[in-house]
């Protein structure tokens, strides 16, 4: 190659175009997230001031020193019930967006969320199922049977999904989308069948339904720490694929033009997407909203670029989520809302405001 | 680099989409620095020849070599840094800027955590330059003109480095004067990069004034190669391509040209 560089132009005069610098997005994004989790942490029954909450979290490190000057309830409030709560909401808005970004750069679809290729209607089918069981008493690492079949049933619902959309070894980005809704339908009907049946079948069907509407039922660090960790681990991964991700706005035929293995590229996005969802699925429910707008709106104010988008969102999705899980404990106290409910209403509109004010600059 | 091994190499290809047969037993090679144009009447099977080329397709039979190396035995970033190609259609989705879509051309390069090298930054300022298209690289690319996007896909072709480069009607949605501009372009990288240029060609005036060597495929058989001159004579244009038309030769450039037979009073 080498040989051929001497007819070349050299020298580049032009000035580079840099998208936006990753630290200027990313630092005062985590600045806010972390805002958002003291804050979150400070409301509800007992205040607990925030100086406190930054002294007593210091404290658990190594390197803590610091005088006690709050009551020891505080103490135990923050870190048996308050703190679990404020990171489960946290990580599920990380998760969330995380798995929106992916399926939104992988589908080429504005109305790609986590939950569009059958995700939310396995989930559903599953937590049905899980309420049939409920007399069983039965957990595993601190989940119900409600939450642990409504894992399976996202992940499984998924996999149908893919399964249905490959033909000869290749599955088409229409195929998937329609297998999906396919199998969504399917478990819709299944889910209503179930909900008109519950009272003959004894189905606790209110517990049920608060779970599809979405809340955060983290009631201890057990499940938080058991989804943690491959969360982590798949949002590590997911980042590691934006490359190919930008690729892949190209279609399928653009992606495997630049050299992208597509179907291998599909197999791990998915795979990872859907690993994401049924993980925050495991802990929250449906949370409607956050995985199908703040990578829209992320992308609004910052562009495109998925090496980007992907740490912006899973940021920006945190905080989001944080603060609206403090809304939905907050509002109509001591009443617990499903924080589905509240991530719509009060999301739309500044996202609606956000989407006219960049109107034309974002196109598809 | 000598041009005893072929750039392209094509043996035996044959090609059968839904019980049609679309390539038949098909033979050519294109030496390295190779500027050819395809000609053809719509399927013909031009574009299923160019993406069995770059590997988007596989043929039901036969073998095609770039730079003595069997396609097949190459993974997908290997083949996308020996060819690369311009689609007929490029859409895309999100308002990417025109540099980000050139550095698109650089995913088969990338080191292992998917970031750009400055090696691949100053890659993608030779592209820019070399396209003309630096100065609006900030631009988003869906509010370019037709021209414009045209020369930024090939940045982005250019900036995969490749030694082949597969134009798949490239001019097709542009104005005369974007043509020519695309055309020289793709001269001009042929000429001073030693890149093997194959294009398929909807208008053979401009295939025989840009290129120089003509491929007709026809019914998915290659039926005239050669030089411009050799290449298109009344008989293939009335055969081939249906139409009644004299071949006359420029007098400035020397090429040939195809002059309609069109009666003023509208009979063929």
């Amino acid at each position: 190659m080498s040989s051929i560089a001497g007819g070349r132009i050299r020298a580049p005069e032009t000035v580079r175009w840099r998208g936006p610098a990753a630290i200027l997005v990313l630092a005062p994004l985590a600045v806010v997230m972390l805002a958002s989790l003291v804050i979150a942490a400070m409301v509800g029954s007992v205040t607990i001031e925030p100086p406190a909450i930054l002294a007593m979290v210091w404290n658990r490190t190594p390197f803590g020193d610091i005088e006690p000057w709050w009551p020891a309830t505080s103490e135990r409030i923050l870190f048996s019930i308050r703190l679990p709560r404020v990171l489960a909401a946290a990580t599920v808005g990380a998760a969330l967006s995380a798995a929106g970004v992916l399926y939104q750069g992988l589908l080429r679809n504005p109305l790609a969320d986590p939950f569009i290729v059958g995700a939310s209607g396995g989930a559903a089918v599953g937590a049905a199922a899980g309420s049939l069981l409920l007399a069983l008493h039965f957990t595993l690492l601190g989940f119900g049977i409600i939450p642990l079949l409504g894992f399976v049933g996202s992940f499984a619902a998924v996999w149908i999904v893919y399964t249905l959309s490959r033909h000869h070894g290749r599955s088409s980005i229409s195929g998937l989308l329609l297998a999906g809704f396919a199998v969504g339908s399917v478990s819709g009907a299944l889910n209503a069948l179930a909900i008109l049946l519950s009272g003959r079948l004894q189905l606790r069907i209110v517990q049920n339904f608060t779970w599809l509407l979405g809340g955060i039922s983290v009631t201890g660090w057990t499940p938080l720490l058991t989804v943690l960790p491959p969360m982590v681990l798949a949002g590590g991964f997911a980042f590691f694929l934006t490359a190919r991700l930008n690729a892949m706005a190209l279609g399928e035929g653009g992606a495997a033009r630049v050299g992208v293995d597509v179907e291998r590229t599909k197999f791990m996005i998915i795979g990872l997407a859907s690993l994401l969802t049924a993980l925050a699925v495991s802990i929250s429910g449906l949370v409607s909203f956050v995985g199908l707008m703040v990578p829209h709106a992320v992308r609004i104010v910052i562009g495109p670029n998925n090496r980007l988008l992907l740490p912006a969102s899973m940021l920006a999705g945190a905080a989001y989520l944080a603060l609206m899980d403090l809304l939905a404990r907050w509002v109509l106290a001591p009443v617990d809302l499903p924080v589905g409910i509240l991530t719509a209403i009060v999301g739309s509109p500044f996202f609606i405001v956000l989407l006219r004010r960049a109107r034309g600059q974002y196109e598809f | 680099m000598s041009s005893e091994i072929a750039a392209i190499e094509i043996a035996g290809l044959n090609f059968t989409y839904a019980q049609e047969q679309i390539l038949h037993d098909l033979y050519v090679s294109f030496p390295e620095g190779d500027l050819a144009a395809i000609i053809g009447p719509n399927g013909a099977g031009k574009t299923t020849l160019l993406n069995c080329v770059n590997g988007l397709i596989r043929p039901g039979s036969g073998r095609i070599h770039l730079h003595g190396t069997d396609i097949y035995n190459l993974d997908s970033r290997q083949r996308a840094r020996l060819v690369a190609a311009v689609p007929q259609e490029f859409h895309i989705p999100f308002a990417y800027r025109v540099r980000e879509i050139v550095a698109l051309g650089r995913s088969p390069h990338l080191e292992f955590w998917g970031s750009l090298t400055e090696r691949d930054e100053s890659t993608i300022d030779e592209a820019l330059l070399e396209t003309e298209t630096a100065e609006f690289q900030s631009r988003r690319f869906n509010e370019l003109s037709g021209g414009e996007r045209q020369r930024v896909v090939v940045a982005m072709a250019l900036a995969q480095r490749p030694r082949v480069l597969l134009l798949d009607e490239p001019t097709t949605h542009l104005d005369l004067a974007h043509e020519i501009e695309i055309l020289n372009l793709v001269r001009r990288v042929n000429r001073e990069q030693q890149v093997t240029v194959v294009a398929c060609m909807h208008d053979i005036n401009l295939a025989a004034a840009f290129f120089n060597r003509l491929l007709v495929i026809h019914n998915g058989r290659l039926v005239a190669d050669g030089d411009p001159a050799q290449v298109l004579t009344r008989e293939l244009m009335a055969d081939v391509f249906k139409i009644q038309a004299d071949v006359v030769t420029d007098p400035i450039s020397g090429r040939p040209r195809v002059a309609l037979r069109v009666h003023p009073n509208g009979e063929g």
